[in-house]
């Protein structure tokens, strides 16, 4: 095992598993999102079912990358946790409320029906929201104490007009893949919202990932000279070397509008993935190596080699299987939801 | 006592797990019971098998549901509340959480969507895979969280480095630590018991009301036949468990016996008020030497009380001393269920023994009460420390102020409030309407996002 890195290879397979989470759970969160947006409870009824089977394994994405964050890089947990306190307590009381609408919302009778719509509602919106406030206070950078080990900032660190603008361009993104996601599963005018809703989503997004991607250069030096933004000028052999990343999203851009305008059900979410991928590694490649921002590094914060390889050889056995379970599970569910059928096909 | 974020973080993570802890220790027994129930109907195609599978799996998917968002809680309370503890403590322990989430989590929560929706959608052989791989996921996930707990209670194969984080130096040693078999056991047997209790007053109640059919019956006397082994069973190994605290955790045994003084022929406590000023019991009631006999105690054997331990050290007694007589009184009380149903079902009176539904009705809450009780025992009796002997529970706390601690205790509060009121009432409901209740059976044509829409037809003999 000695040949091995295994904080490198930790921080890749962690930040495989927060990509799938947000590929994933992105656009169950989506739906809930747009369900205002929603013509009837029928139609909702119909979102809802499109997602119901598969939400749990998606929101387990979140575990494995919480909880292999918590048990690969301890010293970063235990300084990201308590300087994101507030945004986490949102993120996780949001998920609790719609987690349970799942079920409650069918249980329920008229009144209860309608607060666990809302429900639904407010909490994909506010996890969301919650996940975006996370991720643009990490991304701005977390002060640490001296010795390396705990967070020393203050407890509105994460809040400010970056973060804010993260969390509104988070649920714009989730908003488009749920649409997208929406376009492929179901049919007649709820196919139709869909793909008004791709439109609207899909402006959004290309405006807010522009602000983002702007603003993100000026929230710390480091990520400005990883894109060759420097104080003497631009360089742009740098900026060319990472140009494929920025061009990648503009391709998922057209793919997603070229995909509306042709009346095809799955280019768009395809298109919305790629852009997913896009921001997720323009973010990425400006705050590696750190799982601290930018105080501590993978390196600094990982577990003994010993915990990282036990870890390892049971996710060498696991990952493949439950990669490949859950390909089935979607398999099983394909196609597509509709009113009158259910699951029943 | 200050309310500082200590005091509130561990009120925080006392109030969020006790609510989790009820719905593993439901679904775990659960989810058996139903690969039980849907196996027996594949195998013996009776339809009352059939019936109660379709009938209890409504309830799994609520209380599945409330566990897992309750638990995702608690991951994430590792490190905005105990940061000190995840910084130093999961570098031995963190590769079985993780374990957990590989081998157990997706496991549960992919094939939960196959259990719940997929009936129509793969064959029944595969349903019943599905079903018996989310029972197989949660006994998997139970057995990751205690050997994690139990390792916190009798920490081993572990070294403290020189910055005070601690280091695995033997994995073996670290999962199957010395607390881990008893503790293992005795917490998966506490579910069964809670499942079984429940199907039991669940079933006794749709009899006194005169709501029941077949499925009842089969379910009651399924739940008794359980009831009956299962909690003798669990009092030999709560006993086991006790001699594990006996060896590792003296200071745990003190307090659950209000013991004060070191000495051979340790008093059995009936009843006390533990003073910790006094460092003595008030208002005591006791058998004289019984609780050395208790112990298994060789003549003369010498059992450390609680004046061998520092104040700082002594765990808070009182709470460990009730709850301890209450989950062991609860005990006591389902094994005298347990007969009474084998007695009363030898008999022939199972369904006519209004008295014995009555009690199994009244006992229905008991395996929940018995292993929050059971909790607080373990819990509470291993302060101050967090890691026994190696980090006090002060020391392991977050560095955020009491102000947010307090905000995020409010807002659990709240919204677990509200959702358990909600499930426990969906719960009661079904439980009102029983397995041939209010709800049409499944047909063709049925409302979307119903949760059982994917079940199979009411064709007789078909066997999709």
């Amino acid at each position: 095992m000695s040949a091995l890195d295994l904080p490198l290879i930790w921080a890749g397979l962690i930040a495989l598993a927060v990509l799938m989470y947000v590929l994933l759970d992105g656009f169950d969160l989506g739906i809930g999102i747009l369900f205002p947006f929603s013509r009837s409870a029928a139609d909702r009824d119909v979102m809802m079912n499109t997602v119901a089977p598969v939400w749990d394994g998606n929101e387990t994405w979140l575990i494995l990358g919480g909880g292999g964050l918590l048990a690969a890089f301890p010293t970063a947990y235990a300084v990201l946790m308590p300087a994101l306190y507030l945004p986490v307590l949102l993120m996780l009381v949001a998920l609790i409320l719609r987690g349970v609408a799942f079920e409650f919302r069918f249980r329920a009778r008229r009144r209860g029906r309608a607060f666990w719509t809302v429900m639904f509602w407010l909490g994909s919106t506010f996890a969301a929201f919650g996940q975006g406030l996370i991720l643009g206070g990490f991304i701005q950078g977390v002060r640490v104490s001296a010795d390396g080990t705990r967070f020393a900032g203050g407890p509105f660190d994460w809040l400010s007009p970056y973060t804010l603008l993260v969390a509104c361009g988070l649920v714009a993104g989730y908003a488009l893949l749920g649409a997208t996601w929406l376009m492929m599963k179901t049919e007649r005018d709820l196919h139709g919202d869909a793909r008004r809703w791709t439109w609207g989503a899909g402006a959004l997004v290309g405006l807010l990932l522009l602000a983002v991607s702007v603003a993100t250069l000026f929230v710390h030096p480091t990520i400005a000279e990883r894109w060759g933004v420097k104080p003497g000028g631009i360089d742009f052999g740098q900026l060319a070397v990472l140009s494929p990343i920025p061009l990648l999203g503009l391709a998922g851009m057209i793919v997603v509008a070229l995909g509306v305008r042709s009346g095809s059900h799955r280019l768009p979410f395809a298109g919305a993935l790629m852009l997913f991928l896009s921001g997720y590694l323009g973010l990425g490649v400006g705050f590696a190596p750190y799982t601290v921002p930018y105080a501590l590094s993978y390196r600094e914060t990982a577990a003994p080699d010993n915990a990282l390889a036990l870890m390892l050889v049971g996710t060498v056995v696991a990952l493949p299987l439950i990669l490949g379970y859950t390909a089935w599970v979607y398999w099983v569910f394909r196609g597509k939801v509709t009113e009158e059928a259910g699951y029943h096909h | 006592m200050d309310f500082d974020a200590l005091l509130l973080s561990r009120i925080q993570f006392a109030f969020t797990i006790a609510f989790h802890i009820l719905f593993p220790a439901f679904t775990i027994g659960l989810a058996s019971y139903l690969a039980v129930l849907e196996g027996l109907w594949l195998f013996t195609r009776r339809e009352v098998f059939k019936t109660l599978f379709l009938y209890w799996v409504k309830i799994f998917a609520i209380s599945f549901g409330m566990g897992v968002v309750s638990g995702v809680v608690m991951s994430y309370q590792f490190g905005t509340n105990w940061s000190e503890f995840s910084r130093l403590a999961m570098p031995v322990i963190g590769p079985l959480l993780g374990y957990e989430v590989l081998t157990a989590f997706f496991l549960e929560a992919s094939f939960l969507g196959i259990m719940l929706f997929g009936w129509r959608k793969v064959g029944p052989g595969l349903h019943f895979l599905a079903t018996c791989l989310v029972a197989i996921g949660t006994a998997v996930s139970g057995f990751w969280i205690l050997s994690a707990n139990s390792w916190m209670q009798t920490p081993a194969g572990f070294a403290v480095g020189a910055d005070g984080r601690m280091i695995a130096t033997d994995y073996l040693q670290v999962i199957f630590n010395p607390s881990f078999p008893a503790r293992f056991a005795h917490m998966m047997t506490a579910a069964y018991l809670t499942t079984a209790l429940a199907v039991a007053g669940a079933s006794a109640f749709q009899r006194l009301r005169g709501t029941a059919g077949d499925a009842s019956r089969t379910a009651l006397r399924m739940a008794v036949l359980l009831i009956a082994v299962a909690a003798p069973l669990q009092l030999a190994f709560g006993h086991w468990s006790g001699e594990v605290v006996k060896h590792h955790q003296p200071a745990k045994l003190a307090a659950i016996e209000a013991w004060w003084e070191t000495r051979a022929d340790q008093p059995f406590v009936i009843f006390a008020v533990p003073d910790r000023e006094l460092q003595a019991n008030r208002h005591e009631v006791a058998i004289p030497k019984v609780g050395s006999m208790v112990q298994l105690a060789e003549p003369g054997e010498v059992i450390p009380g609680l004046d061998r331990y520092a104040r700082a050290d002594q765990p808070p007694v009182a709470p460990v001393f009730f709850s301890f007589r209450i989950m062991v009184g609860l005990g006591l009380l389902m094994i005298g269920l347990g007969f009474w149903g084998a007695f009363v079902w030898w008999r022939g009176r199972i369904d006519r023994s209004r008295w014995f539904q009555r009690a199994a009705v009244l006992m229905s809450p008991a395996g929940f009460a018995a292993v929050l009780t059971g909790w607080f025992v373990a819990e509470i009796g291993r302060q101050p420390w967090v890691v026994y002997g190696v980090l006090r529970t002060a020391d392991a706390v977050s560095p955020v102020p009491a102000g947010h601690v307090a905000f995020s205790l409010l807002a659990y509060m709240v919204v677990y409030a509200v959702v358990f009121t909600a499930g426990a009432l969906f719960i009661l409901r079904l439980v009102r309407e029983g397995p041939q209740g209010a709800e049409p059976p499944p047909t063709e044509q049925r409302p979307p996002g119903w949760t059982l829409a994917a079940a199979p037809r009411d064709v007789p003999g078909d066997p999709e």
